[in-house]
């Protein structure tokens, strides 16, 4: 009989082959069934849509102006909603369906179907950003900047939506009904994506909104990434997105690793 | 004695209910040991414990040498499990299915391909290997479930009520594969709600009930206690039930338990007490509208075990 300990133990970086094969695991389900990916592009494109031609004529004057001020909050609304959807509702699906028993009787690390899934989000996040960049083109949006600072924004929306998702994996791993991850995703979207500098600068919001929108990390995102891509001053914006990036990863992702490891 | 998997006083709470009181069980390597119970008796709290799946809340479990809460990983090298409920990804053909198992086994893509091919073949899937999962027929979803924990090759399988759900054919195949396996050194837990299963499979059988053992030995002991076969009784006039009682448990010596419908049955060592039931059933004047002879169910079984009917159980 051959025994599997003794291959194993040979074979060198086993977190990340392993979550290498889940990843693809997850890749090539959402190959299969895309509607998830479609609706996570879809949302922000319809938002697009709306706000473009509803405000842009009162905010800006003109619907294109105001498009090169709403783009680069959308980019971050696609990557934060992927994030929110995405993992979160993936993994509490996986431990209902059972294969959460499969892959917690093998000799992985029980890290493996976290990160397997939200690795495979970052593609699926820069997919989706190809898409809305096409579209935001086709509507005439056009990069002001530099390729590098377009790259560095897309960078940034793709960091930031990759370590907002942790707050979804950790739901979805300690929540046992996916509805409740769902309906949780969708009132917290409201205040974090929309209580932001998205539709309009943060000055010119209420009182009250202005206050959250200054210290919600979203409103960071979308500010360094309108910055990124028209070519305006950065300013900290970028750092302030980055630790807040940090702070959300360090918090959510052991927390979502040890909820997993908890699980029955 | 040198056991593949050993658990001593196993208890495990949820809330208020307490699946496993108590509950101890062991095999040595190369042996099936059947683990015999009614619904919620704890069979599968029992197999997740072992598993590594969950924590028992006292008690301990070694599994090939090693202690499933201290050293899980190891464990999980030495483990094939099949749950009683599916473990596949529905949205993934039979092949993929295995090959992803295979490759979270460290094995190369290569030769996780041609396990996966190796393993269709052995479950005759080969037509689904290209289908997803979802579209399986149940039994082929079973199935699909076995050959997956088998992809590592493990030296300890744990099967919960594996044949529920595949028709009699299938169910040879499994008992057959079990064999085989175990002649290969390989040791079995398996879970049955059918006496007759374990009967056929087991070196060693524990009835669990409560979440505890209450009867544990060689089939050839059990039937000891519960009678080997059991004589099933109909009269075709339900009022004579009683009286056909009374006559199966004077020629048995045990406690006959009347089924429903007026179907009596009583546990008996063996065929050599036929000719006179039937006498005594002649003389009683008693018409039969059924008469036969065949294995205890688990329900008889309990009964003469426990002396408690399903109904009072419940
Ligand atoms: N996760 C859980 N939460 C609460 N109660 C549970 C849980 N798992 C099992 N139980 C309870 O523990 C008892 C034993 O359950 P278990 O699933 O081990 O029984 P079983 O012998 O496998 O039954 P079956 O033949 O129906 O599969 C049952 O009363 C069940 O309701
Ligand atoms: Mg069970």
């Amino acid at each position: 009989m051959t025994t599997t300990a003794e291959t194993s133990r040979s074979r060198p970086l086993g977190l990340v082959r392993h979550s290498a094969v889940l990843a693809k695991r997850s890749l090539v389900k959402t190959k299969r069934s895309p509607g998830y990916l479609i609706n996570g592009v879809m949302t922000p494109v319809i938002f697009l849509v709306l706000f473009l031609y509803l405000f842009g004529g009162a905010v800006s004057g003109s619907t294109d102006s105001y498009l090169q001020y709403l783009f680069p909050g959308i980019l971050v609304m696609t990557t934060s909603l992927s994030g929110m959807l995405a993992t979160g509702l993936n993994l509490n699906i996986d431990v209902k369906k059972g294969i959460f028993d499969r892959f917690r009787s093998l000799p992985i690390d029980r890290a493996a179907p976290l990160l397997g899934s939200v690795a495979a989000d970052v593609v699926r996040y820069v997919v989706a950003v190809v898409i809305l960049f096409g579209i935001g083109y086709a509507l005439g949006f056009r990069v002001q900047s530099d390729p590098l600072s377009t790259l560095a924004a897309v960078m940034l929306a793709v960091v930031f939506g990759f370590c907002l998702s942790w707050v979804t994996v950790f739901l979805g791993v300690l929540v046992r009904d996916e509805g409740a991850v769902l309906a949780f995703s969708f009132v917290a979207f409201l205040p974090l994506v929309l209580g932001t500098s998205l539709s309009a600068p943060v000055d010119t919001l209420p009182g009250w909104l202005r206050a959250w929108a200054n210290v919600n990390p979203v409103t960071h995102a979308m500010d360094a990434c309108r910055a990124l891509l028209n070519g305006g001053a950065v300013g900290d914006t970028v750092t302030q997105t980055l630790i807040w990036s940090a702070v959300l990863l360090v918090i959510f992702c052991p927390l979502a690793v040890l909820a997993y490891q908890r699980r029955e | 004695m040198d056991f593949a998997f050993q658990a001593e006083g196993l208890v495990k709470r949820f809330g208020k209910k307490t699946a496993l009181s108590g509950l101890d069980l062991a095999a040595t390597a190369g042996t099936v040991l059947g683990v015999l119970g009614p619904n919620g008796a704890g069979k599968t709290t029992a197999i997740r414990i072992l598993a590594t799946l969950m924590r028992p809340d006292e008690g301990r479990a070694v599994v090939g040498g090693f202690d499933v809460v201290t050293h899980p990983s190891r464990v999980r090298r030495l483990i094939g499990l099949t749950g009683q409920y599916a473990t596949v990804d529905e949205e993934l053909t039979a092949f993929e299915n295995l090959v992803m198992v295979g490759q979270l086994l460290d094995m190369r893509k290569a030769e996780a391909g041609s396990r996966a091919d190796e393993l269709l073949r052995q479950f005759d899937l080969q037509e689904a290997g290209k289908q997803r999962a979802s579209v399986l027929s149940g039994g082929m979803r079973r199935r699909l479930d076995l050959a997956v924990s088998l992809v590592g090759r493990p030296q300890i399988v744990f099967l919960d009520e594996p044949t529920t759900g595949l028709d009699p054919g299938r169910r040879e195949d499994l008992w057959r594969l079990v064999r085989t396996m175990t002649a290969e050194g390989v040791t079995v837990l398996l879970t049955t709600q059918y006496l007759e299963e374990a009967d056929a499979l087991a070196d060693h059988i524990c009835v669990i009930d409560e979440g505890r053992a209450i009867a544990d030995g060689t089939p050839a002991d059990l039937k000891q206690i519960v009678g080997g076969q059991a004589i099933v009784v109909r009269p075709v006039d339900p009022q004579q039930t009683d009286v056909a009682v009374d006559v199966l448990e004077q020629v048995a010596g045990r406690r006959a338990e009347p089924v429903d419908r007026g179907v009596v049955t009583v546990p008996v060592d063996d065929d050599r007490v036929l000719p006179e039931v039937i006498q005594r059933l002649a003389a009683a004047d008693i018409r039969l509208a059924e008469f036969s002879l065949r294995l205890p169910s688990l329900d008889e079984a309990f009964f003469a075990l426990t002396g408690r009917s399903k109904e009072a159980r419940r």
